[in-house]
């Protein structure tokens, strides 16, 4: 028998028997306790690694251009964030850089490096330090919020301007999906289960 | 589909000066002593600190509430951007942007932007308070609720970023000297504070206590 905890009222339940895809939910307070994934480690990596390639890909090409009497302006990640600082919004640009570029990328690293080893059965030292960041570094992770941030740029410029739809708002407009897909069939529980037999 | 067992509660001491503590980070559940005051134990899986409770969880949660409250007046009065467009400038406050997308005809998009910059701020200050304040009284009322409460405010507090997204972009996008370009201004600053206050508050925040002085004869 298996103790398993509700984190978010402490209540103690046996572990129950969930189907693949079933979630338990505990029964104080309603909050979801685990999600039963079959496969969890290759689906959640087969995801992280496209999450990569398009998040490389969002990074290096403009996600909007921006037209007005023949003078051409474009956008991508980084320009944001150091036009940002130009203007001596320093925090601010620092809190765009953390929230959109570095703690994605983190937790994607994060997500590759602990599952990959795991599935092809490499030994791996730092995974477990690794996956304890994982959670801390997704809550700082807002490349969804930041879409919708685009969709309303792109209206409040579309009467001032021709706005041009760059190659880097189809991988944001994937990589949002794709990345809420590899958390969803994470289950974290297997994950440290085999990072713990591993050690 | 829930748990078929009854919930015990790691509250209630076990037998043998023993209690139960689960690991915040990796949620294993393990036995640790009743007096285990002054050291610091590891989870035997993760190797994180564990603690029954989040150390302090009510006086940093009240310490960033009134922090993310002091900003939330200069984020709402002081402009967050200034458009230039033709030589005339004009200053956005976060109301502002969201009453010209209203006027626009942007209903969708104007309805995100009203919940994620005015309901979402004032829904995290407002709920975050309720919840320490129920602890602190040591209410028994709603618990579920109450849950339910600290869930919503979890998952809906980083939509508030989208505005300073929005400052980004546009900053970025727009730097055609007089022609068209567009300053941050302060208010940017204070509601990107507003954002991280109050989400660091939403984390430092301990849902179990709420779970802590309530009976389980309801169930």
């Amino acid at each position: 028998m298996l103790l398993i905890g509700c984190h978010e009222c402490d209540a103690v339940v046996e572990e129950p028997m969930v189907p693949d895809g079933g979630s338990a939910i505990c029964v104080r307070c309603g909050g979801t306790l685990f999600r039963r994934q079959r496969q969890t480690v290759e689906i959640t990596l087969a995801l992280s690694i496209s999450a990569a390639i398009l998040f490389i890909v969002a990074n290096i090409y403009p996600f909007l251009g921006f037209e007005l009497q023949g003078q051409v302006a474009q956008t991508t990640l980084r320009s944001g964030v150091s036009a940002l600082w130009g203007q001596g919004r320093y925090a601010v640009s620092g809190l765009v850089f953390l929230t959109t570029m570095l703690a994605p990328a983190a937790q994607i690293t994060v997500l590759v490096f602990v599952l990959a080893p795991i599935h092809f059965e490499w030994p791996n030292r730092g995974a477990i330090q690794a996956f304890r960041w994982l959670e801390r570094v997704r809550a700082w992770s807002m490349m969804e919020v930041f879409l919708i941030g685009i969709l309303v740029a792109l209206v409040k410029l579309s009467d001032m301007a021709d706005i041009v739809p760059g190659l880097a708002l189809w991988a944001f407009a994937l990589l949002i999906p794709v990345l809420a897909g590899a958390f969803a069939f994470l289950d974290a529980e297997v994950v440290w289960r085999k990072l713990e037999s591993t050690r | 589909m829930t748990a078929s067992s009854m919930p015990g509660r790691m509250s209630a001491g076990m037998p043998g000066g023993l209690d139960h503590a689960q690991c915040h980070t990796c949620n294993l559940v393990m036995s640790i002593p009743t007096e285990a005051s002054g050291r610091r134990l590891g989870c035997s899986r993760c190797g994180s600190v564990v603690h029954r409770r989040k150390p302090n969880s009510l006086t940093r949660t009240w310490a960033l509430l009134i922090a993310a409250a002091i900003c939330y007046v200069p984020a709402n009065v002081y402009p967050i951007m200034a458009v230039t467009s033709f030589g005339t400038t004009q200053a956005d406050t976060i109301l502002s942007g969201v009453v010209y997308l209203f006027v626009h005809g942007m209903w969708p998009l104007a309805l995100i932007v009203f919940v994620a910059s005015i309901v979402v701020p004032v829904l995290k200050l407002v709920g975050l308070t309720i919840l320490v304040i129920s602890v602190q009284k040591r209410s028994q009322w709603r618990p579920r609720e109450r849950a339910r409460l600290y869930r919503i405010v979890d998952i809906v507090g980083r939509w508030s970023m989208v505005d300073v997204y929005v400052v980004t972009i546009l900053v970025a996008l727009v730097h055609l000297g007089s022609l068209a370009s567009v300053q941050a201004q302060i208010g940017s600053f204070f509601f990107g504070a507003v954002v991280v206050f109050t989400l660091l508050a939403a984390e430092s925040f301990d849902p179990r206590l709420i779970w802590d002085l309530i009976e389980d004869d309801d169930e």
